[in-house]
């Protein structure tokens, strides 16, 4: 380092600005990066998101609840499912029938919440190391991850955005054959990480690119307000699904993997481990899960069969009053909280009754670590961007909103 | 549970503290702007909210005053959780920032200023985060017209918007 400065001096040399992105190989989610290089040195770093922005908060605001669910798909879509999730949880707080919710419907959220946080731990890993050179692990990641959309495709019927939660339960009940197929491909992904484990752990290339790259303190992490996987790799023990548990989470018998040093590498591990972590979590809950009904039972939140709908005038009513007046939800404002592949996801929800909401947060997981990605950069070369961005998992829809 | 909390600013900051409740578990409470950032010390040094989850803004249009700014706080040490929130008069959206207390409020209060035109005093670098530079008006205020489009580019057909 002093010596590259000494040579500057030498040469005169001026610091140059480069802007990666907003469409750069390096950059995968649109997001803009203007550094300032002295050499390969990275001196200073300004990140401009905002291309994904497409009002997210505002449209939810001229919208009925219901309506938003679909909104909700398109902030993380790697894991669409948790976001539905915490929508509902939030919404159903406001209603007061957190309570009420039938049980199957719970396990089915948690179940799915756990395959959403494999595939979307998987896409970030995948990413980050074919960034990092190996393409293979792409490959078999990828093909990791098509056992799970295959799940979530059977249960929801879409592949990406799933729309599958409703205020007061699911849309659909899981199909039949959901056990053996989540066990089948539980089995398939235990193979490929170990495949990846033996790839990568001791992999020269990989480790010299990754190992003491893109150091966060415990402190400043705290300070910046990061949770998740980036936190944990510094040592901080905070899951949301243990200091807060939701759903059934406290009934689940998983551990919570830290890391050292809060590099890249301690990043990657943690996400190696929580997936073994979800896939526990997921075959305790299998047995676990009762049989009955997937909605709520009540004619002003679930619509009515289609059948009632075709053959009785209740039906028809039923329906057309929750298509075109929806919900309503009384009065009041919650801040409801789940533990998202990133970190921690919170809606921040004020009703003031009617069929809209007042005003929608969303806290999105990386926004915080995006903003503490020009400290941890300062100092590091070009080349070490990548792999610390792969690790982060910056999901633009999240980010910008 | 962070009841204790509440009370404890209460007692430190007796004129401060305008109203509080426990809605579904999250305590808040509500602080004169003035005494923010003192209160915003307090709590994060002695009441250890060492995190500062969540900052956004809210638009209560016909009310008066009409804006908040909602905090949400985390104890990392002692797993406590409190909502602070603000209110701002329409005429004079001004209050001050927290980045000296936590440097990551720096792009949450950016955020809340392009969206609300809320101006925070003592921020190191108040420009917009998310939109472009050229955007005109807070699109997230109650007044700014849902269907209001600006874009960067003429369109071809104006007519289709």
């Amino acid at each position: 380092m002093t010596q590259a400065r000494d040579t500057a001096q030498d040469l005169h040399t001026r610091y140059l600005s480069i802007m990666l992105g907003p469409s750069h190989p390096a950059m995968h989610g649109t997001i803009k990066m203007d550094v300032a290089v002295d050499g390969e040195t990275l001196v200073e770093i300004d990140v401009d998101p905002g291309y994904l922005h497409r009002g997210f908060e505002k449209e939810c605001e001229d919208h009925k609840w219901n309506q938003c669910v679909t909104y909700t798909d398109r902030l993380n879509y790697v894991s669409a499912i948790i976001n539905n999730v915490a929508y509902a949880m939030a919404v159903e707080k406001l209603l007061g029938i957190d309570k009420q919710i039938p049980e199957r419907a719970l396990w089915l959220r948690m179940i799915l919440s756990e395959v959403s946080r494999i595939s979307d731990h998987l896409t970030c890993l995948a990413a980050m190391c074919m960034e990092t050179g190996g393409f293979t692990a792409f490959l078999y990641f990828i093909k990791a991850r098509e056992y799970f959309y295959e799940i979530l495709e059977n249960v929801t019927g879409a592949r990406v955005t799933y729309s599958w939660t409703r205020i007061g339960g699911v849309r659909w009940d899981a199909p039949e054959g959901f056990e053996t197929q989540l066990r089948e491909a539980i089995k398939n992904t235990r193979k490929v990480l170990k495949d990846i484990h033996g790839l990568f752990d001791k992999n020269r290339i990989f480790l010299e690119r990754t190992v003491k790259v893109g150091v966060i303190t415990q402190e400043n992490a705290i300070a910046y307000g990061i949770t998740g996987p980036f936190l944990r790799s510094t040592g901080f023990n905070y899951d949301v699904r243990k200091a807060h548990p939701y759903l059934f989470y406290q009934d689940m018998d998983f551990e919570v993997p830290l890391g050292v040093n809060g590099d890249n590498y301690d990043r990657y591990y943690v996400r190696m481990l929580e997936m073994e972590q979800s896939m526990r979590i997921i075959e305790q809950a299998i047995p676990r899960m009762p049989k009955g009904p997937v909605m709520l039972n009540d004619p002003h939140l679930a619509l009515p069969e289609k059948e009632k709908v075709y053959n009785t005038i209740e039906g028809v009513i039923n329906h057309f009053k929750l298509i075109f007046e929806d919900i309503t939800v009384p009065a009041g404002e919650v801040y409801n909280f789940v533990e998202s592949p990133n970190g921690e996801l919170g809606f921040y929800i004020i009703s003031k009754g009617g069929n809209k909401p007042w005003k929608m947060r969303v806290h999105p997981p990386c926004f915080p670590i995006m903003q503490a990605l020009p400290e941890i950069l300062k100092g590091l070369m070009i080349a070490d961007i990548i792999p610390t961005f792969g690790s982060v998992n910056m999901i633009g829809g999240e980010m910008d909103r | 549970m962070s009841r204790e909390v509440l009370e404890k600013l209460k007692a430190r900051f007796p004129d401060a503290v305008m109203e509080t409740h426990s809605m579904f578990g999250n305590d808040t409470a509500m602080l004169k702007r003035e005494s923010l950032l003192e209160a915003m010390r307090f709590l994060k040094d002695e009441l250890k909210f060492e995190m500062m989850v969540d900052l956004c803004g809210v638009d209560h249009l016909p009310e008066i005053p009409r804006f908040e700014v909602v905090y949400h706080l985390k104890s990392m040490s002692r797993g406590y959780r409190v909502r602070i929130k603000v209110r701002l008069p329409e005429d004079d959206p001004v209050l001050d920032s927290v980045v000296p207390v936590w440097k990551g409020a720096n792009w949450y209060e950016r955020e809340c200023f392009e969206f609300y035109g809320i101006k925070f005093r003592g921020h190191p670098d108040l420009r917009p985060l998310l939109l472009y530079p050229e955007f005109q008006g807070y699109p997230l205020r109650k007044d700014y017209p849902h269907k209001q489009r600006q874009p960067r580019l003429p369109l071809l057909k104006p007519e289709r918007r």
